[in-house]
């Protein structure tokens, strides 16, 4: 059922330019991008156990030339909801180990999926990619209050990309967008399993020869459906309704239970 | 494996592993008359369940295995209203207190860490003093000795104190200061750990405050029904923390096991069976020890501001 909820797609009716004319007047090019996706909203059960988001784009006003020799490159990122996050680092005290210094990054996304037409690193030089923020080591970190002379900023950022990157919350595929035709492509980005609820952004980047161009942005809700969510919506929005219901449920088992083994 | 997700400490776990769990602390709180907060929550907090969560859950958890006994002292008559409402005051404003320590420990990253160090001091205190005294017992009885308890009854400094008051159920005139004091230690202990407290609670009553034995135990349930419910529901309210899919697991076996545990408990003998509690109590405070000096496989953590949502 999820799957199939999953299974996503888009087909754009490309503007088709007259090309014929234009290429004389301007020799420039300005590329465009448009990217789609069959719906703006996902609905996970809680047996999730991770799935494919497909997006189909187009580029239109490319130069044949460039595009023949494969000089347009794509990046399609799906981030998740953005929040500040904290990384602690536990040292021994006393022979125990206790968080002691902490850095907290201010509103980054919970979950990062990247796809690219190949190896982002490939794409574009370091400075280009962290000035647009685009790539897990090149989005933006920045740090909330006083943090010294800023040397232990790479410490804290890279714990950071580590544990994203191991818990499964950032992924990256090298070879997950594809063009399909010369200038329809389709890119593929995971949904990790323990995808976070709320409003993530589909954001495709469109680069010529390593030069950043163009972007476009697109929201998808994702909501977690089922039983459990119901639970968890519930202690988060109405929690003075869930607590007294859990002291209920407590009264009454351990009332139940009293009646049921008394006649022994 | 049948797995059941649980939507708060969000994360699946094997329902049997939860089920045994409860039902095995169930059956030494039944057999020993303890509540079992305080095996449940490092037990939860060794099967990766989120500290956090643990805690507030095992409070939710009490309410379920201290009520039938409540009952059963309530009709019989061994709980002295009076008394137990004072005692509640002072858990009331405890357990409030801890919930704020709770969240301020919890914003610093330090929660974990405070959670596992109380349990450690917790139950190596409790498991030592359980053990020397069950092995003075078994020792006494090879030796034929008799028991020499001290009296109840007897003044001590804690009967100088001012602002007296009457207690008729428990034949007692006692300054309230030492009941509010203790209940609200006892709330602080409820909030931070997850626990009723019985076990504090009652030797304190019989020994410090000379309460007759035979109000005591249902006095500190009165107590403890309350303040575990109050935590419950502030827990909910200010941390998000209680997941009520492993509470009703967990005090659905409990309740069931604690049965079989009182029959138990009334066929062996109480000597051996103290020693091996002590025993297990010592064994789990030491692996939570462990835990805390042992180097982390990563010293690094991450956590989201939006445990909130």
């Amino acid at each position: 059922m999820t799957r199939a909820a999953l299974m996503f797609l888009a087909l754009l009716v490309l503007p088709v330019r007259a090309a014929c004319a234009q290429e004389d007047v301007r020799p420039e090019y300005e590329e465009k991008m448009e990217i789609g996706i069959s719906t703006d909203e996902i609905a996970i059960s809680s047996d999730f156990r991770g799935a494919d988001l497909t997006i189909f784009g187009a580029i239109d006003g490319y130069d044949p030339s460039l595009l023949a020799q494969g000089k347009y490159d794509v990046v399609v990122a799906l981030e998740g909801p953005k929040d500040d996050s904290t990384v602690r680092v536990k040292e021994r005290l006393f022979g125990i180990w206790v968080n002691r210094r902490s850095m907290t990054f201010e509103l980054v996304p919970e979950s990062y999926s990247l796809s690219s037409t190949r190896d982002i690193e490939a794409i574009a030089p370091a400075a280009a990619l962290n000035g647009i923020g685009v790539g897990i080591q090149h989005i933006k970190l920045n740090p909330v209050g006083f943090v010294g002379d800023g040397s232990n900023l790479s410490e804290f950022r890279d714990a950071f990309r580590r544990l994203k990157e191991s818990g499964g919350f950032y992924q990256r595929d090298p070879g997950g967008v594809q063009f399909i035709s010369a200038s329809l492509f389709r890119a593929t980005v995971r949904l990790p399993a323990n995808v976070p609820n709320g409003t993530h952004v589909v954001r495709a980047h469109l680069f010529r020869d390593g030069v950043f161009i163009s972007e476009k942005a697109l929201p998808l809700q994702v909501m977690k459906t089922g039983v459990e969510q119901m639970i968890s919506n519930a202690a988060y929005d109405n929690p003075l309704a869930y607590g007294l219901l859990s002291v209920l449920l407590a009264v009454v088992t351990g009332w139940l239970a009293s009646i049921v083994f008394r006649k022994e | 494996m049948v797995t059941v997700y649980l939507p708060i400490a969000e994360l699946s776990v094997n329902i049997f592993i939860i089920l045994g769990m409860g039902a095995a602390v169930g059956f030494l709180s039944g057999m020993f008359g303890v509540g079992g907060g305080f095996l449940i929550t490092p037990l939860l907090i060794f099967y990766n369940i989120p500290p956090v969560v643990a805690v507030a859950t095992g409070a939710n958890q009490v309410v379920a295995s201290s009520i039938s006994g409540a009952i059963t002292h309530f009709r019989r008559g061994t709980l002295d209203v009076k008394l137990g409402t004072v005692l509640l005051f002072g858990g009331l404003a405890g357990a409030t207190v801890g919930i704020w320590l709770f969240s301020i420990l919890r914003s610093v990253g330090q929660l974990d860490l405070v959670i596992s160090l109380l349990y450690v001091v917790l139950l190596g205190v409790v498991g030592s003093l359980m053990l020397w005294e069950s092995v003075n017992a078994l020792r006494r009885a090879a030796k034929n000795q008799q028991v020499t308890l001290r009296r109840p009854g007897q003044h001590n400094w804690v009967h100088g104190l001012p602002l007296k008051m009457r207690f008729k159920k428990s034949k007692i005139y006692l300054s309230v200061i030492p009941v509010i004091v203790l209940g609200f230690g006892i709330g602080i202990l409820t909030s931070i750990m997850g626990v009723g407290g019985g076990f504090i609670m009652v030797p304190a009553m019989i020994y410090l405050l000379r309460i007759p034995t035979n109000v005591v135990v249902g006095t500190s349930l009165f107590q403890i029904i309350f303040v575990t419910a109050y935590t419950t529901v502030i827990q909910a309210t200010t941390n998000y923390s209680v997941d009520i899919v492993l509470a009703f697991i967990l005090m659905v076996a409990g309740v069931i096991g604690a049965q079989y545990g009182v029959r138990v408990g009334q066929k062996l003998r109480g000597e051996q069976l103290r020693a091996l509690l002590g025993l297990l109590v010592l064994a789990v405070g030491l692996r939570l020890a462990v835990d805390l000096v042992v180097t982390p496989a990563d010293v690094y953590s991450v956590v989201s501001a939006g445990i909130y949502r």
